[in-house]
């Protein structure tokens, strides 16, 4: 038992080595690229970091970033788990906006809030999840893979959001600005430190919900046989072609949520390009995380940061703040790519202790 | 064109050659001689050693012991490149081209030839062709080319890095009969050119149709080798399978049968299926078993046995007839519902279709009864129950080294998965086992211990359904004997009441000629 455990204990200080290794490279080449392009990578770094881990209110918005991305990054890797790939975030999210701003201006003013908020819920994820019905059914049936599906029809929902704002929900008052009349009080979702909000309640919720599920319950159990071996698990009775419907609705549903908060949080009202890509970076960070709980939340961590240090690049260094973009491709490529295989440095961690048991100098 | 050396010469020739995976001997001290100017068919049942014996002299597999010749001088094939050097081609039984190449594209890959002048290459591949009748259009893009075609694709490709020994791996297990009388032709032209055609089959009546020399595998070791003069079906038939001695069985004496009368578990009512392709897959096929029978099914692969557990687990529909579990029509029923109605399975690739290689020991002991481990509903696992019946389900099938329940069922080697799989199916009492292959990759303590577990869930009143291509097995444990071939019932036998002859000469078709 005592073994057992301390084999695993050296898995996890293995991968996360392996990570920080990774973090570390991914560091030092961006710091050649900028170095060839005339600039420091010290104050680069220096500004990202500062700008965030040394400013109360860039921590703050490190926080108000990792809101959507969490929802996002749990909206790709439930589906993950039974090896499907969404890559529809972005799009669930648009649709969930939409929903819960047509919810929140149908119902109307006067709305308390104890009735606002949950209209806001239900018709951001029912958003959401209408949006990945689609790609669900058609992978289901065997008729397209959801890769392809999910990815075509962000572009799709980024239009249906336009010609809403431009049209129907247009706000008649705003002659010149395309975007919906503000929400009423009653919908709000209350923020609290800086622009934290409400939304990371829920997000942190349904991080908690995912692991017990993956990990504990049956359903979780059955998604991840299905995902490992769908023959197998169908040929024991599991229903695969369900799972395939809810598990991509319900990461709908949760990118459906990342729009939501933004929407009913930080802008008040729904306007075209809302959303800085948060859709891409769930999907950044669920890769980065192997779809497992916990290194989510910390890469969800990391992502953010990176996203809102980028932005003070722009005043502090003269880049432009898309250079963080390829910053996070590199991390990208140095997790995925497993640059430091966890499993040769567990060997390597492995011999160092037993020559330190052995005693030898 | 390259010299050829006289008809006769010895190309290749193999002494004590032996190959062990642990305590399997897969090759056991096999002396091979091959000649230029022969058709030499190398003829075993599955599992007897062919493909090993093949891949150890294409370099795939290092030899356990023994030496391999070829010219006369022994030589070390630690690759297939090595192999290519030495005039050794191989066509696999999945070929090996890229199909959104063209036909010139896939010979100059293979020939490893960057930069060759592409005019040349052509005119070499269509000057093989004319010479040998292999016909290839070097321009054709190969996922446009009917199979019979790539197969001479693949011929050409061995023929131009100067191949003069050319082993074919079931050659015709691909093909439709016309492109199999065909490639006969091709051989025919090889060999009047003075190559060695080494050609692998379980098919006896393609052996006899074109093979000059017979080479006989049974279990790991050379039967008999003999020129066709002196073959025929019996002869084979008996080469393969043994003598029928009640001694040469390793799966013990015969038993008493626990067959039960009364109403039979599982009936098959002219029951006809299709198969992904939409051709013919079972024809007409009729069986019962009854409680506490164990019923065979004996058939070479391919013969339409895989879809006997596919149409009882409901994963497959019948085209016709009707199917029968304790009585009542199955009727396209799901695979939950039949499982939650007594069927257990031993698939024929249980890594494949009955384990999760990604999950652990414990994780797949339960899969399919997973519902009974969970409670409030499926949030909370049962971790106390989990812990004894998985590590109970271990020891049945485990009687030695059982793997750990924290093992990635993917790690484990294909003996144990077997023993996972059979624990696992026998640990929920069913009243109908589905058993594929039951002691494949089972080395001889485990297999009779399989067996055992097998006899005595029979003498419970399990009603079992056991395809085998073991001969030996099949006669030492079944009550009855159903042989499919082609996708046809070739009659009903009781071991007692016949030989494994004549069982084999059903299985083989050679009965039909």
């Amino acid at each position: 038992m005592g073994e057992a455990r301390n084999l695993r204990f050296l898995g996890w200080g293995a991968s996360s080595v392996s990570l920080v290794l990774s973090l570390a490279s991914a560091l030092v080449l961006f710091s050649v690229l900028l170095l060839t392009s005339g600039k420091s990578p010290l104050d680069t770094y220096a500004s990202i970091f500062g700008s965030t881990l040394g400013n109360g209110f860039g921590f703050s918005e490190i926080f108000v970033k990792m809101i959507p991305i969490l929802f996002t990054a749990l909206a790709v890797a439930l589906p993950a788990r039974l090896s499907l790939v969404n890559v529809g975030g972005e799009g669930q999210l648009h649709l969930g906006a939409l929903m819960a701003a047509a919810a929140a201006l149908a119902v109307g003013a006067g709305t308390p809030p104890w009735v606002g908020i949950p209209v806001t819920l239900v018709a951001g994820m029912a958003g959401g999840a209408l949006w990945a019905l689609v790609p669900a059914i058609l992978r289901a049936k065997g008729w397209l893979n959801e890769t392809i599906s999910t990815l075509l029809l962000n572009y799709v929902a980024i239009r249906v959001v336009d010609y809403f704002v431009f049209g129907p929900l247009r706000d008649p008052s705003s002659s010149n600005v395309p975007q919906t009349m503000t929400f009423a009080e009653g919908f709000r979702w209350p923020a609290f430190a800086g622009r934290i909000h409400l939304g990371i309640v829920f997000a942190l919720a349904a991080l908690v919900l995912f692991a017990v599920v993956i990990n504990r319950t049956r359903w979780g159990y059955e998604i991840r046989a299905a995902g490992s071996n769908p023959l197998a698990a169908r040929r024991h009775g599991l229903p695969v072609t369900t799972y395939i419907l809810v598990v991509l609705c319900v990461g709908g549903a949760l990118a459906g949520l990342a729009g939501t908060g933004e929407i009913m949080a930080i802008q008040g009202r729904l306007r075209p390009g809302f959303s800085p890509s948060y859709g891409y970076l769930g999907f950044l960070v669920a890769w980065l995380a192997g779809h497992r709980p916990l290194r989510i939340l910390f890469m969800g961590f990391l992502v953010a940061l990176i996203a809102t240090g980028g932005d003070s690049l722009q005043i502090d260094q003269g880049l432009p703040s898309a250079t963080v973009n390829i910053l996070m491709a590199l991390i990208l490529f140095m997790v995925l790519a497993d640059a430091w295989r966890p499993d040769r440095l567990e060997a390597r961690i492995q011999a160092w202790l037993d020559r330190k048991s052995r005693g030898t100098p | 064109m390259i010299d050829q050396p006289p008809a006769g010469t010895v190309l290749l020739e193999t002494r004590g050659l032996s190959k062990h995976f642990g305590s399997l001997k897969a090759n056991d001290g096999i002396d091979l001689v091959v000649r230029a100017g022969e058709i030499h068919a190398i003829l075993g049942e599955n599992g007897a050693g062919k493909s090993t014996l093949m891949k150890l002299l294409y370099g795939y597999y290092q030899p356990t012991g023994g030496e391999i010749l070829v010219g006369g001088s022994a030589v070390t094939v630690d690759s297939p490149r090595r192999g290519r050097a030495l005039g050794i081609g191989m066509v696999f039984q999945n070929f090996t081209l890229i199909p959104a190449f063209r036909v010139w594209e896939n010979v100059a890959l293979f020939l490893e030839a960057h930069g060759t002048d592409r005019r040349g290459l052509m005119d070499r591949i269509a000057a093989l062709s004319r010479s040998y009748g292999l016909e290839v259009d070097s321009q054709a893009l190969v996922r446009d080319l009917p199979m019979g075609d790539r197969q001479k694709v693949e011929i050409v490709k061995i023929l131009s890095a100067g191949a003069r020994i050319l082993i074919f791996d079931e050659p015709t297990s691909v093909l439709a009969p016309h492109e199999a009388e065909n490639l006969f032709r091709i051989f025919d032209r090889l060999r009047t050119e003075g190559y060695a055609v080494l050609f692998i089959t379980h098919k006896m009546p393609e052996v006899l149709r074109v093979a000059d020399r017979i080479t006989v595998l049974r279990k790991g070791r050379i039967s008999a080798t003999l020129p066709r003069a002196d073959a025929d079906r019996n002869l084979l038939v008996k080469l393969l399978v043994g003598d029928q001695n009640p001694d040469w069985s390793d799966a013990g004496p015969r038993r008493p049968s626990s067959a039960r009368p009364g109403a039979p578990t599982l009936e098959f009512v002219r029951v006809s299926c299709r198969t992904d392709d939409g051709r013919p897959g079972l024809r007409e096929v009729s069986l019962s078993v009854q409680p506490g029978e164990i019923l065979g099914v004996a058939a070479v692969s391919g013969n339409g046995q895989e879809y006997l557990g596919d149409l009882i687990l409901g994963l497959r529909p019948a085209a016709e007839g009707s199917i029968l579990l304790g009585g009542k029509d199955l009727d396209s029923a799901p695979p939950a519902e039949v499982l939650r109605r007594g069927v257990a399975c031993l698939p024929e690739d249980p890594l494949r279709m009955g384990a999760v290689g990604g999950m652990t020991v414990r994780e797949n002991l339960i899969l399919g009864q997973q519902v009974s481990y969970w409670k409030a509903g499926g949030w909370s696992p049962d971790t106390k129950k989990l812990e004894a019946d998985a590590g109970a389900a271990l020891m049945t099938a485990f009687v030695q080294s059982p793997p750990s329940l924290d093992a990635r069922a993917g790690n484990l080697s294909g003996g144990n998965l077997q023993r996972m799989v059979i624990a696992r199916e026998l640990g929920r009492d069913p009243g109908l086992m589905v058993s594929y292959y039951l002691t494949r990759g089972l080395d001889l303590s485990n297999a009779q211990a399989a067996r055992e577990l097998v006899l005595s869930h029979a003498r419970g009143g399990m009603a079992v359904l056991f395809v085998s291509e073991d001969l030996d097995e099949l006669f030492a444990l079944c009550d009855r004997m159903l042989v499919l071939h082609a996708g046809r019932p070739a009659g009903t036998f009781e071991p007692a009441l016949t030989t494994p002859q004549e069982v084999g000469l059903l299985m083989t078709g050679a009965a039909h000629g």
